[in-house]
């Protein structure tokens, strides 16, 4: 029994590599050096919801069906995210890291990864409540061009309202959360005013370059779904974009300790991972 | 039979249930353990603090690509899954709720078992829920052991009783009972 669930275990490993594979080569995205677990969880959830056999056939129909594609590439990017997720990181962010920003006549802010989008207009509703709004570029990017269409719009599910109220009282906020959507029977869409100095992009922390010099970079549970190699590129991606005394804002389970990259930087708050890049 | 690590799942009443049975560990235990408790998404790492203070074994909460090492009690964080690597480190993952678990008992156990294989024990104790049953299940189908907390002792039977009906599991046992049998199969993997 025990070599049974080895051998089957190691032929699910190369059908693994080998449809990345496929993936890199035929559409450019590349999820080889992704955290294996949750591409091998993801990638056998699809198989168990299909008709499929094996990976090794749902490898051909990535390469014959770019509409199948399209699906796996949304089970392998994960996104679940919320308004104000983790409300103590946004707290610390008004109190430590917003007087700091304030000392300059204009910001540019990156969220990198930002999915579908309600951790943008989080940090957008903190900037208007701090009277920062109208001197911020805010570039939000993602390499998944539906979440970005999602995160244009700025319209979510109604019934996730309740949480998002909680979480934004936890974490600071100075007005009525219901000040800033409208509610439809469903949705809720959001002030569209938010969305005047936010620019929506694709680009991809994994294939791509500097996007632009920024004074602040927020991205959030991306780094969890990579490998050593692939967080110390991206910290280096991270640390070229940002300004001298620029920050990088992680998620509550991340750190830059582990990086070549992390001499460069002042640990802000240890517990909600902000970082500050060292002025040399 | 080696075992390589052990894997706990735990939701209603499982602060009490895994508080008595990580203490009752001796020293030196020579697998890993990693545990699911189901917890509030905002809430401190104030269980591992705790336990690490009363027991014999490291209690830590788990860090994303920490080796996983013998001895060590890897407790999930609040609103993130925990897998394990195949090269035997932590993974996290933000992932959508299982059966409305995260971290989800199913996700840690099924991981588990393709790091570990056969050489895994897993247990399901107290809770209010059917998490875990599925994850029992897979250990037990490639091989491992697995065990249930004895239901009529649990402060909540149903998620022990759905992994006893799912997986059939081979001990049905007390938390002393289960103290006990890892102690014994701790010891006689040393000799």
């Amino acid at each position: 029994m025990n070599s049974g669930i080895d051998d089957t275990n190691q032929t699910i490993n190369i059908e693994i590599d080998l449809i990345l594979d496929a993936i890199f080569q035929k559409y450019g995205y590349d999820f080889r050096n992704y955290s294996r677990a949750h591409v091998k969880r993801r990638l056998l959830h699809r198989l168990s919801s299909s008709h499929f056999k094996s990976i090794s056939q749902m490898q051909h129909e990535v390469l014959h069906d770019p509409m199948f594609f399209q699906e796996i590439l949304k089970d392998l990017s994960i996104n679940v995210t919320e308004m104000f997720r983790d409300p103590k990181f946004y707290l610390a962010l008004r109190q430590e890291v917003i007087p700091l920003l304030k000392t300059y006549p204009f910001i540019k802010v990156w969220h990198a990864g930002c999915s579908t989008g309600e951790e943008v207009y989080s940090f957008a509703i903190v900037l208007k409540e701090e009277g920062l709004y109208d001197r911020v570029q805010i570039y939000a990017t993602d390499f998944n061009r539906n979440v970005l269409e999602t995160a244009k719009k700025g319209i979510y599910p109604i019934n996730r309202i309740k949480e998002f109220t909680a979480n934004y009282q936890q974490a600071g906020g100075k007005q009525s959360f219901s000040d800033y959507y409208m509610a439809d029977y469903n949705s809720v869409i959001f002030d569209q005013s938010l969305k005047k100095n936010i620019v929506f992009a694709e680009h991809n922390l994994v294939t791509d370059s500097v996007f632009a010099e920024v004074n602040i970079i927020i991205c959030r549970n991306v780094l969890i779904y990579f490998n050593r190699d692939l967080q110390n590129k991206v910290f280096s991606l991270f640390t070229e974009s940002l300004i001298n005394g620029g920050f990088l804002c992680l998620g509550s389970k991340e750190t830059i300790q582990f990086s070549n990259n992390a001499p460069q930087y002042d640990i802000l708050n240890p517990h909600e991972k902000l970082y500050k890049k060292r002025i040399v | 039979m080696t075992y390589k690590a052990i894997v706990i799942g735990a939701s209603t009443g499982g602060f009490y249930a895994l508080k008595r049975l990580i203490t009752a560990l001796p020293d030196g235990l020579d697998f890993p353990i990693l545990v699911v408790q189901h917890i509030s998404p905002n809430s401190d790492n104030f269980m591992a603090k705790y336990l690490n203070g009363i027991s014999k074994l490291t209690v830590k909460e788990a860090d994303e690509k920490e080796p996983i090492l013998p001895g060590n009690v890897y407790i999930a964080p609040p609103n993130y899954h925990m897998l394990v690597e195949e090269d035997f480190t932590i993974g996290l993952s933000t992932e959508e709720k299982i059966r409305y678990a995260r971290p989800s008992i199913d996700v840690l156990f099924e991981s588990a078992v393709f790091a570990y294989g056969a050489q895994l024990i897993g247990i399901v104790l107290t809770g209010a829920n059917n998490d875990g049953a599925h994850g029992l299940s897979a250990i037990k189908k490639a091989g491992g052991l697995t065990i249930a907390q004895l239901p009529s002792e649990a402060e909540a039977d149903m998620m022990p009783q759905s992994a006893i009906d799912l997986a059939k599991p081979h001990h049905i046992l007390p938390i002393d009972g289960i103290a006990k049998l890892l102690t014994e199969l701790n010891t006689n993997q040393k000799k």
